[in-house]
């Protein structure tokens, strides 16, 4: 058995099969539900209304899928130049805590648009510092990221616990180990009052845009794209590739460290160490499902945050665990996964 | 030769019947059909892509034949099973050989035929076997010298003793001679006359007319996948096979004599540290001059890939000089290089020429991105990109469906013509030009050599690297030969022989033997 490359796969052999991995997914979602003991097409239809059902839960979805836009476009900007960021959790926490920490300060008292931008400035600069490591450390020694940006989200962790046991307690929080909650006045308005959906997520789909036209229209996303697909024939030509991998970094982590920023300031108000449930490597599938393609980004995080708060919804209605969305999740990925790769090779004998 | 086939020396022991196979739309052999009798040598005759390895990964189970059977010794060979050929006693000699640089000799030739387990036991014997397999073979090696330490010809020897040491009836040869210097290309023919005079059976691959008619018994030529032509060595000769193996008379290239300018690029007494066990350069000077064509001669691995590098822009000299245009390069790099006006050509036009993934115009402005009109102040000009592009397939002839063809697939001749203009049509004062035909077709040989030709006589200083000594001889003004990272005297044009370019390339006639690799 061997693969051999289409050279012009056929539209319907594009979306045929990631259309036929979307189908699997349910089929198996189906017999999970069955398993649990519920019925299958009822509990569909649960995950279906608990995500987009109602007003109420359209905005939720496209609030949980706001940090993982950031997330997702951080992690698609970083593998489109084979830099393999598995550390947007530390860079997220990273944004948080800076954003914290600005908003709380004296500075809070500035006018809302140069407040905000301010606290998004700062985090995606830290955010794009912690990732600063990790690459010179790659270009320099040749230490693989994929270690030191994932251990770092453990150090990032265990650094925010002890920030929140100690310098950045609350001392309101009743013992709670939370930080001090930025002031109603400090925080990102909501796009239309009485909506619970804040400016976080129009932010992200201007990123995403951002993201598209930098890969597209400039140097640098001509860059990051020569040196992902052939680092040897990058620097062959000239294409200064330390430099190119500092950049996308730069880009990579200040990206995921604005989910941070988005979510204390959008929709938390203080940082807490379940500020985020994962969006870092939520991030990976979400870049993945959209292939790595910016905009692509903003259509499977909405899907994917769709899932999780489908599921959410549909587990309290029918009684069928939540991991049931994690499983979706994983099965979805390597559906998918299978079908990129087989919509672009055939398999042939011999 | 083995002139007196008589009586038992007629009998068959392979035969290939109708063999078909396909990638996709290419047909690679097209009911190829093929007979080698015992103590016999057939040479496969053929271009770059005529069918010829993947018939013989047929032969050896590394391919399942869409159509058509082999057999060995009258028996049918199960199709994709490699240990069957080795059981039925064939043996093959990659042209990139399977070795492994941190075992010895021995342990090499006896990996695969007992468990790894019992591998100490019963060494000495095997040992004395294959002192005595060398012995008969005219092999000399070594047997407990570490294979990364052997020359490329040792290293093939090698190769050929396990072969033996599986008691290969039919060894099958694939281009064997490419990486030799002439010395040891005759001392492989030695090997195999007495191969045959013990009975033994072999295919020899090659596209070198002259080893052909110098070793072969028979020829069967290759041409597009089929058989063209199948012919008796003695009854014909070099031309006729030529034209056979390429369908149409072939006028190599005219070289008129060159007039050398001033020196455009020049090393001085430049070193550079070596990798493993492939030598740095050793103390090199040269003078590129302007409208001459410097060829570099030597095996494989003696300091070329250095020399390249270097010149490309991707290393600095350790000591000594570089100089170009009259300045001394203090700082260097792949982009200085470009921008010093010279056209780097590289080795391996796959992974280092081009990025496989990216369409024809990406391609093509790899080294100029940054410059406009490709782009203004870090924003890309992709119409102005296409353009460059467009001009570079109209005026190099690159056969594509349009620059948003993706360079991957190419065949390597077009992709090497999408090269030779993206350099070329910076009118470069010095090119460097790396196995710029290894791998071609002969139509896109000469298309590439009359480039070169072109640009030394608009003014370039041309440094051609090659492994084919003939390639060197034909094309070149001066050659010196690279051996350990050393440099010998230039030599003009006809001043030695193939075989005094040999020596030099075996390390001898060098200052002073006391240099360390």
């Amino acid at each position: 058995m061997r693969l051999e490359p289409i050279a012009h796969p056929s539209l319907a052999r594009r979306l045929g099969f990631p259309a036929a991995a979307l189908g699997l997914t349910v089929v198996v979602a189906s017999l999970l539900a069955l398993i649990a003991g519920a019925n299958p097409f009822a509990t569909l239809g649960l995950i279906l209304k608990g995500a987009a059902g109602s007003k109420f839960a359209l905005l939720e979805t496209l609030n949980r899928a706001t940090p993982l836009i950031f997330t997702g476009l951080a992690v698609a900007v970083a593998f489109r130049a084979k830099l393999w960021n598995i550390g947007a959790e530390a860079q997220l926490y990273g944004g948080a805590i800076i954003t914290v920490v600005v908003g709380t300060s004296a500075l809070a008292a500035l006018p809302t648009l140069p407040l905000q931008f301010l606290m998004g400035f700062s985090a995606a600069l830290i955010g794009a510092l912690i990732l600063l490591g990790p690459v010179l450390l790659k270009t320099r020694f040749g230490v693989d990221e994929v270690v030191t940006t994932l251990l770092l989200n453990f150090i990032m962790l265990l650094f925010v616990s002890y920030l929140l046991e100690g310098p950045m307690k609350d001392p309101m929080g009743m013992g709670w180990p939370k930080s001090e909650a930025l002031d109603r006045s400090a925080r990102l308005p909501r796009i239309v009052d009485g909506l619970r959906l804040h400016w976080g997520f129009a932010l992200g789909i201007i990123c995403a845009f951002a993201v598209w036209i930098i890969q597209t229209r400039t140097t640098l996303g001509y860059e990051i794209r020569a040196v992902g697909l052939n680092i040897r024939a990058a620097r062959f030509a000239g294409i200064p590739v330390n430099a190119v991998l500092v950049k996308t970094a730069l880009l990579s982590g200040g990206l995921a460290a604005l989910a941070g920023f988005s979510e204390v300031s959008g929709l938390k108000g203080h940082l807490s160490l379940d500020l985020s449930p994962g969006f870092g490597y939520t991030g990976i599938i979400v870049a993945m499902l959209a292939l790595l393609h910016p905009l692509g980004v903003v259509v499977s995080a909405v899907f994917v945050a769709g899932v999780f708060v489908g599921s959410d919804s549909m587990s309290r209605a029918a009684d069928v665990p939540t991991y049931i969305a994690d499983m979706l999740m994983a099965i979805a990925l390597l559906f998918m996964v299978l079908a990129i790769l087989l919509s672009r090779v055939r398999v042939v004998r011999g | 030769m083995n002139q007196d086939k008589t009586g038992a020396q007629s009998e068959t022991v392979l035969r290939l019947n109708g063999i078909t196979k396909r990638f996709g739309a290419l047909v690679a052999n097209d009911a190829i059909s093929l007979d080698l009798r015992r103590g016999e040598v057939v040479a496969l005759l053929g271009e770059n892509g005529a069918g010829k390895t993947t018939l013989m990964n047929i032969l050896f189970g590394h391919y399942v034949a869409d159509a058509g059977h082999v057999e060995a010794f009258g028996e049918p060979l199960p199709p994709g099973q490699p240990r069957a050929a080795l059981e039925a006693g064939i043996g093959m000699v990659h042209q990139h050989f399977t070795l492994a640089d941190n075992l010895t000799v021995t342990e090499n030739i006896l990996l695969g035929t007992v468990p790894l387990w019992r591998m100490g036991l019963g060494l000495g014997q095997a040992k004395a076997r294959i002192a005595q397999l060398s012995k008969d073979f005219g092999l000399s090696v070594h047997p407990d010298a570490k294979v990364g330490t052997l020359t490329v010809g040792e290293r093939q020897r090698v190769e050929i003793l396990k072969a033996l040491y599986r008691d290969a009836k039919i060894l099958i040869l694939d281009e064997p001679t490419a990486v030799l210097t002439p010395q040891e290309t005759d001392a492989l023919f030695e090997t195999l006359r007495k191969a045959v005079a013990l009975g033994l059976s072999i295919v020899f691959i090659s596209h070198k007319l002259h080893e052909v008619t110098a070793i072969a018994d028979r020829c069967v030529v290759l041409r597009h996948g089929k058989v063209v032509g199948e012919v008796n060595t003695a009854d014909t000769d070099r031309h006729a096979l030529a034209s056979l193996m390429v369908g149409a008379e072939i006028t190599p290239p005219e070289v008129s004599p060159a007039t050398p300018g001033r020196a455009l690029l020049q090393l001085r007494d430049v070193s550079t540290p070596s990798e493993g066990a492939v030598p740095g350069l050793d103390h090199v000077t040269l003078d590129l001059k302007a409208g001459q064509i410097t060829g570099l001669a030597g095996v494989s691995g003696n300091g070329q890939a250095a020399l390249s590098d270097l010149i490309s822009g991707l290393r600095m000299p350790q000591n000594g000089a570089m100089i170009i245009g009259g300045a001394d390069q203090a700082t260097w790099s792949p982009r200085l290089a470009v921008h010093a006006g010279i056209a780097r050509i590289p080795e391996d036009r796959h992974h280092t020429g081009t990025i496989a993934d990216f369409d024809l115009t990406e391609n093509t402005i790899l080294e100029t991105y940054m410059d406009p009109p490709v782009s203004h102040a870090g924003w890309m000009n992709w119409s102005a990109a296409e353009n460059m592009a467009q001009e570079v397939i109209d005026a190099y002839d690159v056969r594509c469906p349009g620059p948003s063809t993706r360079i991957r697939l190419l065949s390597g001749g077009n992709m090497q013509k999408l090269i030779l203009g993206r350099v070329l049509e910076r009118n470069p004062k010095v090119i460097l030009a790396n196995q710029p035909v290894r791998g071609l077709d002969i139509g896109a040989i000469t298309y590439v050599h009359n480039r070169l030709l072109a640009a030394r006589d608009a003014g370039a200083a041309v440094l051609l690297i090659s492994e084919d000594l003939d390639e060197i001889i034909q094309l070149s003004d001066v050659i010196h030969v690279i051996s350990e990272g050393r440099l010998s005297p230039e030599f003009p044009r006809g001043a030695k022989t193939p075989a005094e370019l040999g020596l030099w390339m075996a390390g001898q006639g060098f200052d002073g033997d006391a240099h360390a690799a």
